[in-house]
């Protein structure tokens, strides 16, 4: 099938998401859309796949003008899209959230539906147990059967938005597999939406670059890195360094710690963090790293073993006084666990202040607030909201938040979602904090950033933590071995 | 965007009229001119000086349950409860007035304090099995609603019981200097009045522009993010619900000491529930509690004259405000129908 947008346009108030996109797609290839944060990806490909309507503009199959009324009528129409969050049903059996999204019958053709799904899964070599619930799965397998399900909802054009933050390297592998089968040998259209120029080098037959809602750039892979980046941002933006650093006093210890979960149970961990060093925790997601930080931060209680922060046993310290004794915690989900939706930057401004008066000194208060938004270089207004900001302006507005003169700040994907850019900016917020005497430890699904920024690494698989590895001598093999569980 | 910050305050008198056009469908039902009902209404409410003086005495009580649950809602908590406190409140002053003797200028003070601290304890025990107990304050509320009434009513019956014998009604008559001092012959204490408006102007003060007010909305909104960034949230909850008891428990010894003259079986009379409507109704804007609560006070005193003049039950004002309650949450919020989205968005 061949899709054609024509002048799509999709203005948010003053904001143009789409202005004026035209593209043509064929049937049998694989395409990267590429683009900063905020260039309009997102946008566009909620237009194609029914989400929401373009402002203007058309779309059009094999020369047929087409209006969406929903995502179900775009995949009607074939247009299937796969979100970072699969949209199913947790407490959900695999075989019931296929049928939820297919059968309208009332007596559910369970017998059918097996034999649909195990045809599915043995072409394109996924594994999926159809008996298990949904909450019980992987991302990545949680992924696969959403596959299967836009595929047999007749899906000619699949729109895959970051499919790859998440999942194991394995299932990457078997998700690029399945996509190439899909374009070469059944001749649908694929969308691949990411960051990662290496995907999209391994990939893509063809790159589509976005910038401020305009498509700038078309060209056909492979062809140079530097070409898509510059296409990208305009220019090359410099990778900030890792500059050298002499470390100082063992800051945090952490001794046959134990922290027990509902989920999991993380055991013997032993490290020792020294002031400015990077400590960088890789492994899948749910792995363990997580709770590790959360100890650390005083949110996990550990119910063996000792937290000593610059020798004194902080294990038992609950969260408030971790945090008054100079220990920084930054969350993943930025509007869940950081920010409150609603609240203006001014207030969180004033919310996470060291000190308060009983009154708020809102002239002070708005100072104190226009130097940080400077500061941190946050586009917004003191009186904006936190939802009102995108991904990137929240982060760096979570940075803007933590105090002054930390001993530690423990992360969790500091740069999830962020652009090449932003991710650079945080990074060299962190590299200044550790110039300072900081210990940093973060956890990353991205294993580049591991590599790019810390000193050291550890990896957990299963709630285990590997052997402490020095950057310098390690490689991306080995630390994928650890990842996958083997030693 | 103009047309659009007109109408959010427009807004809330569509479920009144939206009421008040059912009410009428019911009145017809019934066989009455729903005109001359609603006249008598009025007339019952502000007909003269002392019908009007009771619709204040009514107002002052709810007003400050009201004024207490702005602090709650703010702070995302369902105080259900209020109505027990306000109960307890009105047990304290009872205590008070009962077992010591002293002249009013020091009585009354002390049954004052003692009404709030009685409310505050009560709020508190339903935030602490919140904080650490895990147990919702709606369903902890609900329990100790009837607790506080099962009490009142052992009271009454039991030690406290008048001279004469138990009689299920109430306790003897408090001594006069133990009551608050009466505007001319009715039931409306202008003293309460003058308390009520000191509670509401430092509560929007609270909310508007201290540091608390900012962490009970932090809280309201989302819990763990305001925990991440520092706010302790179980201080701040136990806080925001013990002072919505304080208010509520003054407004029950408003009810016990002015309204009544000594402690009754039904003492609130279903005070904290239409103060939870008053909040639901006015949705978060505070300015229209005081207007909304005095309408309410003035639905249920009219409706008894109703009652009088047309044979109708006067439980039609009850029903009146609970079809305006049931229209607001019908509506919600107006933003969420899209009327002007659009135009939101482009503003």
């Amino acid at each position: 099938m061949r899709i054609e947008l024509r002048d799509i346009r999709k203005y948010f108030g003053p904001v143009k998401a789409n202005d004026g996109i035209n593209l043509v797609l064929e049937g049998g290839r694989i395409y990267g859309l590429l683009g900063e944060n905020g260039a309009g990806k997102s946008t566009l490909m909620k237009i194609l796949s029914g989400y929401q309507p373009p402002d203007t503009g058309e779309i059009l199959f094999d020369d047929q003008i087409q209006h969406f009324s929903s995502p179900a009528d775009a995949l009607g129409k074939g247009i299937g899209m796969l979100y970072q969050d699969p949209l199913d049903v947790p407490a959900f059996s695999v075989n019931d959230n296929y049928l939820l999204g297919r059968d309208q019958r009332i007596v559910l053709d369970y017998k059918n539906a097996s034999h649909e799904l195990q045809e599915m899964t043995a072409r394109f070599g996924f594994e999926l147990d159809l008996q298990s619930r949904i909450e019980n799965l992987s991302l990545g397998e949680r992924q696969q059967l959403e596959l299967a399900r836009l595929l047999v909802g007749g899906a000619q054009v699949l729109i895959l938005d970051e499919p790859t933050t998440g999942i194991s390297a394995e299932q990457k592998e078997v998700l690029f597999g399945s996509m190439r089968k899909l374009a070469r040998e059944e001749g649908k259209t694929l969308i691949l939406v990411s960051h990662k120029l290496d995907e999209v080098q391994e990939l893509c037959d063809e790159a589509l670059v976005l910038q401020r809602g305009k498509l700038v750039g078309q060209t056909d892979i492979p062809c140079p890195n530097e070409k898509l980046v510059k296409m990208m941002f305009g220019q090359v933006p410099e990778r900030s360094a890792r500059p050298d650093f002499d470390l100082g006093e063992v800051v945090l210890e952490l001794i046959d710690l134990r922290v027990p979960t509902y989920r999991l149970t993380i055991k013997d961990i032993n490290l020792t963090i020294r002031q400015g060093e990077i400590f960088g925790f890789a492994g899948l997601e749910g792995s363990g790293q997580r709770l590790v930080l959360q100890a650390c931060a005083g949110l996990l209680q550990p119910d063996h073993g000792k937290i000593l922060l610059d020798g004194q046993d902080v294990s038992s310290w609950p969260y408030h006084r971790m945090q008054n004794a100079g220990v920084g915690y930054v969350a993943d989900g930025r509007l869940e666990e950081g920010l409150v939706a609603g609240l203006t930057i001014e207030e969180h401004v004033e919310l996470a202040k060291p000190k308060h008066s009983f009154f708020i000194n809102r002239k002070v208060l708005f100072a104190i607030t226009e130097t940080k938004i400077e500061q941190f270089q946050i586009v917004g207004r003191p009186d904006s909201t936190a939802d009102e900001l995108s991904g990137g302006n929240q982060q760096r507005l979570l940075f803007a938040l933590l105090r002054d003169n930390q001993k530690s700040i423990l992360l969790e994907n500091p740069t999830r979602g962020l652009d090449v850019r932003s991710s650079n900016w945080i990074w060299d917020q962190l590299n200044h904090r550790r110039e300072g005497g900081t210990a940093i430890l973060f956890m990353s699904s991205d294993l580049d950033e591991i590599f790019e920024r810390s000193d050291r690494i550890a990896v957990f698989s299963g709630g285990n933590m590997s052997r402490v590895l020095e950057t310098v001598n390690t490689s991306v093999e080995e630390i994928g071995h650890l990842i996958g569980g083997q030693a | 965007m103009n047309t659009s910050r007109w109408f959010r305050w427009v807004w809330p008198a569509v479920p009144i009229a939206g009421a008040l056009v059912v009410t009428s469908l019911l009145l017809f039902l019934f066989g009455a001119a729903p005109f001359e009902a609603f006249q008598a209404m009025y007339q019952g409410a502000f007909g003269d000086q002392s019908k009007t003086l009771s619709v204040l005495a009514f107002w002052v009580p709810l007003l400050l349950s009201s004024t207490g649950l702005l602090i709650t809602f703010k702070a995302g908590l369902w105080n259900i409860g209020i109505e027990g406190q306000i109960v307890m409140g009105a047990v304290a002053a009872s205590w008070v007035a009962l077992n010591l003797e002293a002249p009013s200028a020091v009585l009354i003070p002390i049954e004052i304090v003692a009404a709030m601290l009685g409310g505050a304890l009560w709020a508190a025990l339903s935030a602490v099995l919140k904080t650490r107990g895990n147990i919702h304050e709606i369903f902890s509320g609900l329990a100790l609603n009837s607790i506080a009434i099962i009490l009142t009513n052992y009271l009454i019956s039991g030690p406290w019981q008048p001279p004469e014998g138990g009689t299920f009604r109430g306790t003897a008559p408090f001594q006069p200097s133990a009551l608050l001092p009466l505007f001319a012959n009715s039931r409306f204490s202008p003293l309460s009045l003058i308390l009520a408006v000191i509670a509401f102007i430092l509560v929007v003060i609270a909310l508007r522009g201290t540091f608390w007010g900012l962490k009970l909305k932090a809280i309201g909104v989302n819990l763990r993010s305001a925990f991440l960034l520092g706010v302790s949230s179980e201080r701040e909850m136990i806080l925001a619900m013990m002072f919505c008891g304080a208010l509520a428990g003054l407004g029950g010894a408003v009810r016990t000491l002015s309204w009544f003259d000594s402690l009754r079986q039904s003492i609130s009379g279903g005070i904290g529930f239409m103060a939870l409507m008053v909040v639901m109704l006015a949705n978060y804007r505070m300015f229209l509690v005081p207007p909304i609560a005095l309408f309410f006070s003035a639905v249920l005193s009219g409706s008894i004259t109703l009652q009088l003049r047309t044979q109708l039950h006067s439980s039609l004002g009850g029903i009146l405000t609970e079809l305006m309650v049931l229209f607001v949450l019908l509506f919600g919020d107006w933003a969420k129908l899209g009327i002007f989205r659009k135009k939101d968005d482009d503003g």
